[in-house]
């Protein structure tokens, strides 16, 4: 793996080739925020809240951190003003699907967002895609997934594949940022009935009895 | 048929096929094209044929249906050979005196003519209509030439002359350097150096790549590449072949929107010819290349269109673009080298491989080579496909092909680029059309969609239907675009409701911004005709949100119809076709609009005579009170 | 709904997953709709996951989940058609109707939709009614057309 020579806002980082510039600027300690990553699955770019500022030859750019590789001579900057109003506009726009969830809670206090800003929307679903691609790339079972597009994309459940395999699985569930995939797997589940090898109790709960 | 398993063979059988044609001999070429066939050119094919039969000049007489020359608007469009008279706008009840005038006497008709709405003169041959005069027809002349679904006519006219050469006589550096010299700009949008993106492939260490043809055209108003692949998809096909021999790809994709069935017809055909004459296949003409083509159908969706979209949806999945930063020229469909370029790109490739590099840069402005087909649409006079060399301006377009605007109307502004363009002002219309003048004014080339727009369009609603439609073809991965869209839609349909309140300029202006952030260019670009029409239209903008008024008359619910009373002659037209039986009236009383159940359908409008013009509409202001009953006798 | 079908269509694209597309654009072609039964066959021939085959049914706009009516309207709402005047032609069709884009009436005779550009600009607006194409419709002329379909 080669090394290769970077700027991550004024700093001199060396990172190696292959690297994004998510992982090159956590080794020198600068966190740059984001909803749809996570260390087990494959790098998504969906959320766009690890917006960055790259400059690439003297042209000017703006990229997803956790998807963008390290390149030789790039400049990159985390926090400018214009990433910070882009990361408050797109905070204030899933705040409209999920208000009272944490994570979003938390960002909305670093980037000064309001959530009153846009009307509220019904789904809390806000497409961080984590238990679409939990289920497809770790558990391969493909129960949960995506369909329509645009404004109308929700996630859904399959309910023959959901029926055999979520009852007691829902590894899932920690992994959703609002309670979107609960109250999506409430509405498929009145399309389920728990298999006979269930033996949880079918809730998320850690009890392990049956209901 | 025999295959041509050599150049000598495909010389042969072009002479062959040459030999059999008598420049003299009488020809009636109808447009077969989508847009003839909606007028009713099929019916018009069938009426040439059945008189043709009655007068027993079957043998004496070819008719054939062609390819689209683009003046859709005037068809069916008739060409009558060797003579080159053009008739327009036939209809089956005119077939009879076509061929006893026409064809048995020589003798024109004069009012199937094209008429020059300014000068009244009658335009004979097809080189004499100003539309087509004003154009430079480097690749559209081709389609009136030959049936669509022939691959001899093609071959008469010279086709497939370009590979064999490509194949025995040039290597593929060779044809990479003639490519790279006449600095050929993909026309789907992107305006990105075709050779660039060849070399690139052609560099890559992966021995499989794959050559693409994006026929995908989703921009709303535009039907270029629908002319172009149903009218000569031979050209297409000569096209990609000689670029995947200089890439080094011996697959090949064309990539058809579902929504054009006659060209998913046309060049599926054009395939299995190819493939009979050893033209497509295994060792074509004895070369030792071999190359084989798959069409592929769109499903409906316009994101598709994107290159990384289609190579995605090439692999039988939902069209997600992906990250731009990987080029699909290294790794596209299933990661291999994929070369994508537009229809009319591969259109251009097997003319300059023709005609030589030098011919092709004689037309064309320094950084933008060549000519480019645009789709001249909207409230033009002259609608339909306009070829130009790149450096006209736009003025030039508008006036001097299109013919100006129609019933007396101003210019407002002509919409260029489709979702991810923009819209030019008259003031602007001195610009010339290339790929970066362009893009100076805010707007873009785009695939070549030309919407002109005149005083009764609300540039407010156009932002608003551009935004409407990219709502639901954004693929809906990333916030930035599915949710910003959305808020800008949201405020858009305010202010064209009436609902508009200060800040909402500033606030579309803040969503604007934060697309930036989007995955690709659908969501990037996405802000493009919002934010021209603040630029250039931002009183309409203010005269919406603080006056509740739509200077074009326009926006429903900013609007009312309004009957003149000084005007009205109790005619009673507009009360009998009233759908929603809002007027109130009758014998020589003044009529009187029911502003609660009028449903603003504007039929009374079109309705009232000309020489009364009674009906009018109205915006920002109160609609005066009805006339008291004693004032209301005639 | 015959499995058969299902199967024929399937090899005609060699089973081949780059061909999942295709292979249902022809389902929707034979059928008008895409039964369960036969997606269901899809995802076991093709070993596709049924995720993957639901987000592309309902991704692109040319597949419905659900039977169409009989005569399949398209108004094109293109930005030439619309600049002419297609929104008063598709608020015609749909008094005429009595239902919205995306939907087919109770008694499955008509199914209506938006067209984002049938490239015949030129002729804008366009209705197009089981494939055939009305260019430069008015609205006074929309009612004999959908009259004349039985």
């Amino acid at each position: 793996m080669s090394e290769i020579h970077l700027q991550i806002d004024g700093k001199e980082v060396v990172a190696s080739e292959g690297m994004t510039i998510l992982e090159a600027a956590k080794t020198v300690g600068i966190s740059i925020p984001t909803l749809c990553h996570s260390e087990k699955l494959e790098p998504y770019g969906g959320c766009r809240i690890c917006t960055v500022e790259v400059e690439v030859r003297g042209w000017p750019k703006l990229v997803a951190g956790c998807i963008y590789p390290v390149e030789k001579d790039l400049v990159v900057r985390t926090k400018s003003e214009k990433v910070n109003k882009i990361r408050k506009v797109l905070i204030e726009e899933m705040l409209a699907h999920a208000p009272d969830a944490e994570v979003l809670k938390e960002l909305a206090t670093e980037y000064g967002a309001d959530k009153d800003r846009f009307e509220k929307h019904p789904s809390f679903c806000i497409h961080c895609g984590l238990c679409v691609r939990y289920c497809a790339e770790i558990k391969k079972k493909n129960a949960v997934g995506f369909v329509d597009r645009g404004s109308n994309r929700e996630i859904s459940f399959i309910p023959e594949i959901a029926a055999k395999e979520c009852w007691d699985c829902k590894e899932c569930f920690p992994l959703c940022p609002t309670s979107a995939l609960q109250a999506a797997y409430v509405l498929a589940e009145s399309l389920m009935t728990p298999p006979e090898s269930a033996s949880g109790c079918g809730c998320s709960c850690s009890s392990g009895k049956k209901g | 048929m025999t295959r041509l398993s050599s150049p000598e063979k495909l010389e042969c059988a072009r002479k062959e096929i040459i030999s059999k044609i008598d420049p003299a001999k009488p020809c009636i070429s109808v447009c077969a094209g989508a847009g003839c066939l909606a007028s009713g050119a099929a019916d018009v094919i069938a009426a040439f044929k059945t008189e043709l039969e009655f007068h027993n000049l079957t043998t004496e007489v070819n008719t054939k249906g062609t390819g689209c020359p683009g003046f859709c608007e005037r068809g069916p469009i008739v060409m009558i050979y060797p003579e080159e008279i053009c008739y327009l706008q036939v209809k089956p009840e005119d077939v009879p005196e076509i061929v006893s005038h026409t064809i048995k006497e020589k003798k024109v008709v004069e009012r199937l003519l094209y008429v020059d709405p300014a000068t009244g003169n009658k335009a004979t041959k097809e080189s004499d209509i100003p539309f087509y005069k004003n154009q430079q027809r480097n690749i559209l002349s081709e389609n009136i030439r030959i049936d669509s679904k022939s691959i001899d006519d093609y071959l008469a006219i010279g086709g497939y002359s370009a590979l064999s050469k490509v194949l025995f006589k040039m290597t593929p550096e060779e044809v990479m350097g003639e490519v790279k010299k006449s600095n050929l700009r993909g026309r789907g949008g992107g305006g990105f150096p075709a050779w660039r993106k060849w070399e690139e492939s052609r560099n890559a260490p992966d021995p499989i790549k794959y050559v693409i043809v994006n026929a995908d055209e989703g921009d709303p108003g535009a039907f270029m590449d629908r002319a172009l692949i149903e009218g000569n998809p031979h050209s297409i096909l000569e096209g990609l072949i000689i670029g995947a021999y200089a890439v080094g790809a011996h697959e090949g994709f064309i990539y058809v929107r579902q929504e054009y069935p006659l060209a998913v017809v046309n060049i599926n055909l054009a395939i299995r010819q190819a493939e009979e004459r050893g033209l497509v296949g295994k060792n074509i003409l004895g070369s030792n290349f071999d190359f084989t083509v798959k069409v592929h159908m769109g499903a409906g969706a316009f994101v598709c269109g994107e290159s990384s979209a289609l190579m995605t949806a090439l692999e039988g999945r939902a069209g997600e673009p992906r990250p731009k930063y990987i080029h699909t020229a290294v790794k596209g469909v299933w990661d291999h080298p994929s070369v994508l370029n537009n229809v009319e790109t591969w259109a251009n490739v097997t003319q300059i491989i023709n005609k030589g590099a030098d011919w092709f840069t004689q037309f064309g402005t320094e950084g933008s080579k060549g000519t480019k087909i645009f789709s001249l649409v909207g409230k033009i006079t002259n609608t339909g496909l306009v070829e130009v060399p790149m450096g006209v301006t736009l003025k030039d377009i508008i006036q001097n092909i299109g013919g100006g605007i129609p019933g007396g109307k101003k210019f407002k502004a002509v919409q260029t680029g489709g979702p991810s363009g923009g819209c030019i002002p008259e003031a602007q219309l001195d610009l010339v059309v290339d790929f970066d003048q362009l893009t100076k004014a805010g707007s873009m080339m785009g695939s070549g969609g030309m919407i002109v727009m005149d005083e009764d369009t609300c540039m407010v609603d156009i932002a608003r239907y551009f935004i409407d439609f990219l709502k639901d073809e954004s693929c809906g991965k990333c916030t930035p675009c599915r949710e910003g869209i959305r808020q800008m839609l949201k405020v858009l349909t305010n202010i064209t409701t009436g609902k508009g309140k200060e800040g909402d300029i500033e606030l579309l202006e803040e969503l604007a911004e934060s697309t930036g952030a989007a995955l690709c260019a659908l969501g990037k670009s996405a802000p493009n005709p919002v934010l021209s029409t603040i630029r250039y239209f931002r009183e309409e903008y203010e005269a919406h949100i603080r006056h509740k008024k739509c200077p074009a008359l326009s926006c429903k619910e900013l609007i009312a119809f309004h009957i003149q009373p000084d005007k009205c002659k109790a005619c009673g037209t507009c009360f009998k076709q009233c759908p929603a039986e809002a007027i109130e009236g009758g014998k020589k009383r003044i009529h009187i609009i029911d502003q609660d159940k009028c449903t603003k359908c504007g039929t009374c409008l079109d309705v009232c005579p000309k020489q009364f013009g009674a009906v009018r509409k109205i915006s920002g202001e109160p609609v005066p009170a009805p006339v008291p009953e004693e004032k209301r006798a005639l | 709904m015959d499995i058969a079908k299902i199967d024929q269509i399937i090899d005609k694209h060699n089973g081949e997953e780059s061909s999942l597309i295709q292979i249902l654009l022809d389902i929707q072609s034979e059928h008008h709709w895409l039964p369960k039964e036969a997606l269901n066959r899809v995802a076991e021939k093709l070993q596709v996951p049924m995720s993957r085959i639901q987000h592309i049914a309902t991704f692109y706009k040319a597949f419905s989940l659900v039977p169409k009516g009989r005569h399949e309207v398209h108004v094109c709402m293109g930005t030439a058609c619309h600049v002419r005047g297609a929104q008063r032609v598709l608020d015609t069709v749909q008094d005429a109707t009595g239902i919205k884009p995306g939907e087919t009436d109770a008694e499955l005779k008509f199914s209506l939709e938006t067209v984002n550009c049938l490239g015949c600009c030129a002729l804008g607006p366009v209705m197009e009614v089981d494939g055939k194409h009305h260019g430069n419709i008015a609205p006074s002329q929309i009612a004999s057309v959908l009259n004349n379909c039985d």
